[in-house]
């Protein structure tokens, strides 16, 4: 990697730190704990590293490693979006019923 | 050439989703279409990256998504509302351990310069310590171990001498960056150590908070994977992540009215008032 491509890529880091910081500002405590898990369900995003060591047969050993992540990173973006929605989804219901 | 900028163009459209989400999941009213909107990006996503000419062979890939849906729909599915955050927990624990593999796997790519082995060392270290942290995270709340803060005297000075071995060893590791090297599997097993150590002396009601924090390395995590692997999309998100985890581990604090550092550290300061 060269320097260029270092600094490039620090000035990405550094813009989307601030993005995040900026986003979550004002959040309602009831959505507190399915926002935890949504962007958690985000940070799965490491799967898409995962399929190119899986795929790549650079050696036996990588790719046993590469699909032990696509298999762990899978189930953290699957399982996450999914417990992320049900949890969504009992708050609506709860809002709703409230009004009722 | 050209696979590669319909993949990058494709990762501008997630990274931009990922925001838009991240943004609508703020607030009641939109929320759960946020969450939709995040998970389509994570889809594109994942869709392009096959594409990627480094990727030769599909067998493992199929084989190891099929099995992470099966697992990740089942456990979703099935676990009872009332445990939901030690659920987080563990998927949480499940993505910090992939980065830590994908930082593994990338050593055996043959180059490696000493940034890219320091930013493997991060993506190591950073994971390994999410993983054993939500792991202890879960065992609390899910009452598979007592809840309550876990303290012994000299607590400190132990994981002082963890984190100086850790330095150590991640420096010498970083001088001879190579796949088989003793001191790299001295950083994943003290990195798992230490995010034991991180967790246990937290007591019950502040487990949320932790899990808010170990959210927030997970994102950290996958961003240095990012730069191992020189991918802008697992940067953008894992930074965004990151950051808004922080943020987010703060609001809660501020909702039970403490200060960060009082959580993290309260179980100490319970010691020191029962030995004065």
């Amino acid at each position: 990697m060269s320097p260029e491509q270092i600094v490039y890529l620090t000035f990405i880091l550094m813009l989307a730190i601030f993005l995040g910081f900026e986003l979550i500002a004002k959040v309602p405590a009831t959505l507190h704990t399915p926002l935890m898990s949504g962007s958690n369900a985000i940070s799965g995003i490491t799967l898409v590293g995962a399929l190119v060591s899986a795929g790549a047969e650079h050696s036996a050993m990588a790719t046993w490693l590469g699909a032990a992540a696509v298999t762990l990173a899978t189930i953290n973006v699957v399982g996450g979006y999914l417990v992320t929605d049900r949890m969504l989804a009992m708050f609506k219901k709860k809002a709703t019923g409230g009004k009722a | 050439m050209n696979a590669a900028i319909v993949i990058n163009f494709a990762y501008i459209i997630s990274a931009l989703a990922f925001i838009i989400g991240l943004k609508m999941l703020g607030s009641p009213a939109s929320a759960r279409k946020g969450n939709l909107i995040s998970a389509v990006a994570m889809l594109l996503a994942i869709a392009v990256t096959l594409f990627d000419k480094q990727i030769i062979s599909f067998e493992w890939i199929v084989g190891s998504m099929l099995l992470g849906t099966v697992i990740g729909v089942l456990a979703a599915r099935l676990v009872a509302m009332t445990s939901m955050p030690e659920m987080v927990a563990l998927f949480n624990g499940f993505g910090g351990a992939a980065s830590l593999l994908v930082g593994w796997a990338a050593l055996y790519d043959g180059v490696t310069t000493p940034f890219i082995a320091s930013t493997i060392v991060l993506s190591i270290l950073i994971g390994g310590v999410t993983l054993s942290g939500s792991m202890i995270a879960w065992a609390k709340l899910s009452e598979k171990m007592p809840g309550r803060a876990i303290t012994f005297t000299g607590q400190a000075v132990v994981n002082g001498l963890i984190v100086i071995t850790l330095v150590l060893n991640a420096v010498w590791f970083v001088q001879v960056p190579e796949a088989e090297s003793i001191h790299l599997y001295a950083v994943i097993a003290i990195a798992l150590v230490f995010g034991i150590m991180l967790v246990i002396p937290i007591g019950g009601a502040d487990m949320p908070v932790v899990i808010s924090l170990l959210n927030s390395y997970s994102g950290l995590a996958a961003c240095a994977a990012g730069f191992v692997l020189n991918n802008n999309l697992l940067i953008v998100s894992g930074a965004l992540v990151g950051a808004s985890g922080i943020i987010l581990t703060n609001i809660m604090c501020r909702a039970m009215n403490r200060s960060l550092a009082n959580v993290l550290f309260s179980g100490f300061k319970a010691v020191k008032k029962s030995t004065t």
